[in-house]
């Protein structure tokens, strides 16, 4: 499931979050605002992806999952805290310093019917990217935008058409193509597939999957349901209230969990197959 | 099947008239539910799932759709019934619970009121207060906590899970006797889905509720489920109990479907099974079987289309649509030891 890209500086891993906290203020007041309290949506968190590795980020709405791939993102400032990538401090670095190293940091968003400009061509979405950051333009553009959806699964005659006319698969399949356009070394991946069918699912695992080994690439994958986490990760990372309460390899943190919170998700994870399910009813 | 199913669904079609066409949505769904059961009807987007349900209760009814078989609930036929039966039905006999609750209710009204109103529609004597009252109920019965000052929130308000709650309590405002679940959990969180599955399986026993769960996740299915159908292209490929379906698949379908799981109960896989493809669109089904084009174990026989069949004398009720003899799918259905479906050169 790995595939150790060549390293570029020394021994830093990838990605090294330490103390990462991002509060969010809750203010009252009419002219003057006063903060009266706070949101303590990630609350000191530390974490390491390294290269070509999978990390899942696995916790329930609200545990703070989101706030904390936008704030390693530099998507908002966070409060206080490191995030490291390849051993360079970003965290409350300026836009402009930030611009050149997104190219190495790419997202894949939840909702592939919200994440898609409704109004432009699929290969204006794909090949964005490779424009902004003055990668191709042109005839190489369109070639390039080209081999990125043959690979993804989607046709190079996809290129003129427009969001609406895919499926929710589909999407999240031009979704991958954009986020991979500037071949990143990290790609965060937050919540790529609870909004698809199970069947779907399956088929959008397998190629980030695939990907992963072809482009050395690391993912950052956040999800709800631990049963997807545990298949895709190699180290799984428990969020609860802002916090971390446990951290460790996949197979590690499902079949031994030491926090009562992990055993919690586990147990709420269906299992097909109704003989189990009725045991597990029958000895509650 | 049972003779006193409480509703009774024969050979229902619906197909709706487009510029392209018409689309075949529902093709030949066949189904009797009884009191206390829960049927549950499986099958990817596009499948029909949504479709049938809808049309049980008479929202499909439009200018363009064509509605065709029968529907009964203890011997009255449904599809004859005129919208002001249909309406009176709604809510009181046959209830629905949607799947996003996010947009199931108006966001600029009390969810008190708005339940209040619908029980205060089709009883109209009662009063506003023992409206209340009676959503206060309600609530504790789907386990709101605070129920008494909880009915006086707007939407927004609540978390999705309490919002999935008091969708359900507005459905059981009527004391229905049929409840219609479609897709209830797909939008919530993993931990919430198995709260609300609970809360529909203690209903289902505690009211002797005949309910009808529409999903996509097998996963789902297998807790509450009696008897499952699976769906495809709008005709139903594979029906039998629980246990028929999970552990005898006859559809190459259903066990790409159970193949695509994820499973926290073994070790994982390499690469999960999944299903190649997309479903095909109504509009341009491929001839023969509709599944052919993403099914790896095609043969000369499936250009032809396959009845809904019976084939194992020992399951009269576990039907399936494939022509692949039953002792050749035991071998073909199994992928590194468990059931899949994959390719054998993906």
């Amino acid at each position: 499931m790995t595939a150790v890209a060549p390293s570029t500086n020394g021994n830093a891993p990838l990605l090294e979050v330490t103390d990462l906290v991002k509060h969010f203020p809750i203010k009252r007041g009419i002219l003057i605002d006063r903060e009266v309290d706070q949101v303590r949506a990630v609350d000191g968190i530390s974490f390491k992806v390294e290269r070509g590795e999978t990390l899942g980020l696995v916790g329930e709405s609200g545990s703070g999952k989101s706030t904390a791939c936008r704030a390693v993102l530099q998507l908002i400032k966070p409060t206080s805290g490191s995030v490291r990538f390849e051993g360079q401090e970003i965290a409350g670095i300026g836009r402009r310093q930030m611009r050149p190293l997104r190219r190495q940091m790419q997202m894949i968003f939840q909702d592939p019917y919200a994440s898609l400009n409704p109004r432009k061509r699929v290969g204006q979405i794909v090949g964005d990217p490779l424009k902004r950051q003055g990668v191709a333009s042109g005839a190489d553009l369109r070639r390039q935008v080209q081999e990125l959806l043959e690979r993804v699964g989607l046709s190079s005659e996809h290129y003129n058409r427009f969001p609406h006319e895919f499926s929710g698969g589909q999407r999240q399949r031009i979704g991958i193509a954009r986020a991979l356009s500037l071949k990143p070394k990290l790609v965060i991946c937050d919540e790529p597939v609870s909004a698809l069918d199970v069947s779907i699912q399956a088929q959008i695992v397998n190629l980030l999957d695939d990907l992963q080994d072809e482009f050395g690439l690391a993912y950052l994958f956040v999800a709800h349901d631990i049963g997807v986490v545990r298949h895709i990760s190699d180290r799984i990372a428990v969020m609860n209230k802002g916090e971390i309460v446990e951290q460790g390899s996949a197979d590690q943190v499902c079949e031994s969990p030491q926090d009562e919170y992990t055993k919690k998700l586990l147990a709420a994870v269906p299992i097909p197959d109704p003989r189990e399910s009725r045991e597990r009813a029958g000895s509650q | 099947m049972s003779s006193a199913a409480l509703l009774s669904v024969n050979d229902l079609r619906v197909g709706f008239a487009t510029e392209e066409g018409v689309v075949q949505a529902v093709d030949g769904v066949s189904f009797d539910l009884g009191k206390g059961e829960v049927v549950a009807i499986v099958g990817e987007s596009g499948s029909g799932k949504s479709v049938t349900a809808q049309t049980l209760i008479g929202l499909t009814r439009a200018n363009n759709a064509r509605i065709e078989g029968s529907v009964k609930l203890e011997g009255e036929e449904l599809t004859e019934a005129d919208d002001a039966a249909m309406r009176r039905l709604r809510g009181e006999r046959i209830a629905m619970v949607f799947q996003d609750p996010m947009t199931s209710f108006n966001p600029v009204y009390r969810i008190g009121n708005q339940i209040v109103e619908a029980i205060r529609a089709h009883r109209p004597k009662t009063s506003k207060e023992e409206g209340r009252q009676r959503v206060v109920e309600l609530f504790e019965a789907v386990g709101i906590p605070n129920a008494e000052r909880r009915v006086d929130d707007y939407p927004h308000e609540f978390s999705g899970g309490m919002r999935q709650r008091a969708m359900i309590a507005m459905a059981l405002a009527l004391e229905p006797e049929v409840l219609i679940a479609d897709e209830p959990t797909t939008a919530l969180d993993v931990t919430i889905q198995a709260q609300i599955l609970d809360l529909l399986e203690q209903l289902n026993r505690e009211r002797n509720l005949a309910t009808i769960l529409i999903t996509h996740d097998l996963g789902v299915v297998a807790e509450v489920a009696d008897r499952v159908l699976v769906m495809y292209a709008g005709k139903v490929v594979e029906q039998g109990t629980l246990d028929e379906i999970f552990y005898d698949p006859q559809h190459p379908y259903t066990w790409g479907l159970l193949g695509s799981l994820t499973r926290i109960d073994r070790p994982r896989p390499e690469r999960l099974p999944q299903i190649a493809g997309q479903p095909p669109s109504l509009l341009d089904l491929p001839e023969g079987c509709p599944f052919r084009p993403r099914c790896p174990h095609e043969f000369s026989k499936c250009t032809q289309f396959p009845p809904l069949e019976a084939k194992l004398p020992e399951a009269p009720g576990h039907c399936d649509r494939c022509w692949l003899p039953p002792e050749e799918k035991r071998e073909k259905r199994l992928v590194g030891g468990q059931i899949g479906l994959e390719a054998p050169h993906a």
